[in-house]
């Protein structure tokens, strides 16, 4: 078995890598620089059930170490992404994470069921953390009981595992963690981005159209580890973590703070071969901290044996 | 196809007050067939500023493996660019995007070249295209003012060449619809470059004519992944069909998308 393997509910991962959702499109743009075999999993672009033309332009905004951006969940809708995006991705022998959004509960739940049905979707990704849409959304994911309820909404029709992207715009990530744990989540995934602005220098106006947009890239690399660290305590389900990734030993800190797996985001847009050269560093970076199998490192910045030992010596 | 390499820095000099002009030699440019192309510069070893800088390319040569940009030094980005020193290695993306379609324009033919400001580079390598397969090329430029100029003289060396500054410092004084509205030479086609607004007066005025349009956009990754730079079609202007201007484009025929 690789050193690098990953068994996740749904999700039987070559290794524990792979891109984050909205930062890899359907693969189609990368897959003229790699072969996206090698990759752990894709995420794939958030799915409505109707086509979404997204935020008028700008779009995007730079910040220190990172980007805001307010796509708006473009997509072609449902219909599309089966007969077109994933009937494409299947001649790949990747698993796809279907990342489903919506401005009500049904719409997540008529996204969910069609999409869990195409033989190439292992997972869902329930994307309740989406700052970027006006209407539902973000307010999914930011009200403990309500994303507890769509979260049981989307189990019953799922015919996969699905896994729950938490905002971490939220006062208490933890109380939302368990909330979806308890709405019977199978894993999560975390974090989205941070709402955030920029001001235009001359017009004194927000930079982006749509005046807000998410924080991403590695300046959020602090407060994804920081949550993952509190929320991995507190749960039973996996986490696959993601912010600001973009070495491979980006991914040991994630997986010290308590991810099984993770995603690799923003860092796509400036070096398009990112992720195959996190997988193929891993190994090299496991020898050099002395780990047999990646899977070693879960956890590792909490959990009890390591403390005991720490303290010992 | 797109290649990602380091390319090393041949030559650099300020051509105008924050104008910079860099040529860069690597195999990336054996993969370059068409003017209007742009290139992502990563500007930076560092994370900030964290995306690349898309620049077009203003001429290249494959045979010698090089490729020279103009662009300004204007945010952070293209600031730290414009101390980057000969023999230092930049990191490139590219070439990226569809250029200028030459063969619109027959032999014999007359096309007319449009640029505003930083516009006006990617039109020097279609210039020297055009006139290398027999088209007549007439050049309208338009800067702010006379010390914004660049490539006058080389440009001048194609065919002839106009030069409008929105103050009045060099040329006709105004834009160069100003120019175009003056000329008294036949054109059958239209390639241009520059700001919106630009674009926008080319396309409202010169409707008759084949016109090729090249726009500028915030970007994030420049490969079509990440649905920064996407614009409404012109036969569904407010529907959800698109295009992306890093890879649909950034050259478009007129009206194919809503300025």
């Amino acid at each position: 078995m690789s050193r690098l393997s990953v068994e996740l509910p749904g999700l039987h991962l070559k290794n524990p890598v792979m891109p984050a959702s909205g930062c890899f499109g359907f693969g189609r743009e990368y897959s003229q620089f790699f072969d996206l075999d090698i990759l752990g999993a894709i995420m794939i672009k958030a799915t409505t059930p109707e086509p979404r033309f997204g935020n008028p332009t700008p779009r995007v905004a730079e910040t220190s170490s990172g980007m805001l951006n307010a796509i708006g969940l473009q997509n072609p809708g449902l219909e599309k992404v089966i007969s077109e995006e994933l009937a494409w991705l299947s001649r790949y022998d990747v698993p796809i994470i279907a990342n489903v959004a919506g401005s009500q509960i049904d719409d997540y739940v008529k996204v969910a069921s069609e999409i869990s049905k195409a033989g190439n979707v292992k997972a869902l990704e329930l994307n309740i953390s989406c700052p970027n849409v006006k209407e539902g959304g973000i307010a999914f994911g930011t009200v403990p009981e309500v994303a507890k309820e769509v979260t049981k909404a989307v189990k019953e029709v799922s015919s996969v595992p699905v896994y729950v992207k938490l905002s971490p715009n939220v006062s208490n990530i933890v109380d939302m963690a368990k909330a979806v744990e308890d709405g019977g989540a199978d894993g999560l995934t975390m974090i989205n981005t941070l709402v955030g602005m920029r001001l235009d220098l001359k017009t004194g106006k927000p930079i982006l159209s749509n005046r807000t947009g998410g924080l991403s890239g590695p300046a959020i690399k602090p407060v994804a580890l920081r949550m993952i660290y509190e929320v991995s305590q507190q749960v039973s389900i996996p986490i696959i973590g993601m912010g600001g990734i973009a070495t491979a030993e980006d991914v040991i800190e994630f997986f010290y703070a308590g991810a099984s797996a993770v995603a690799v985001g923003t860092a796509n847009f400036v070096d398009p071969f990112v992720c195959p050269t996190i997988i193929e560093e891993l190994p090299k970076l496991l020898d050099e901290l002395g780990f047999d199998h990646i899977s070693e490192c879960t956890g590792r910045s909490w959990k009890q044996n390591e403390t005991v030992t720490n303290n010992r010596s | 196809m797109i290649k990602k390499e380091r390319m090393k820095v041949l030559n650099h000099k300020e051509l105008a007050p924050s104008i910079f002009e860099l040529t860069l030699q690597g195999e990336l440019v054996s993969e370059m067939n068409q003017p209007g192309q742009f290139v992502q510069v990563k500007t930076t070893e560092g994370t900030e500023p964290l995306l690349r800088r898309p620049i077009s390319i203003s001429s290249y040569n494959r045979s010698e493996n090089q490729f020279t940009m103009i662009y300004r030094a204007e945010g952070k980005g293209t600031t730290l660019l414009s101390q980057r020193k000969e023999a230092e290695a930049v990191d490139i993306l590219g070439p990226l995007g569809n250029g200028f379609p030459v063969h619109e324009a027959k032999q014999g033919e007359t096309a007319l070249l449009v640029g505003g400001g930083i516009g006006v580079p990617p039109l020097y390598q279609l210039s020297q295209m055009l006139v290398a397969k027999g088209v007549t090329v007439i050049h309208v430029l338009g800067f702010q003012t006379k010390s914004a100029i660049f490539y006058e003289k080389e440009f001048s060396e194609l065919g002839d060449t106009y030069i409008a500054t929105v103050d009045g410092s060099y040329g006709t004084k105004g834009f160069v619809t100003t120019v175009i509205d003056n000329l008294e030479q036949e054109f059958a086609t239209i390639f241009s470059c520059g700001p919106t607004p630009m674009l926008r007066a080319l396309e409202s005025g010169y409707r008759e004519k084949k016109l090729f349009l090249s726009l500028e956009e915030r970007m994030g990754c420049g490969i079509g992944a990440c649905f920064a730079c996407v614009c409404h079609t012109g036969d569904d202007p407010t529907g959800f069909s698109y295009k992306k201007v890093c890879s649909d484009g950034p050259v478009f025929r007129a009206g194919e998308v809503v300025l």
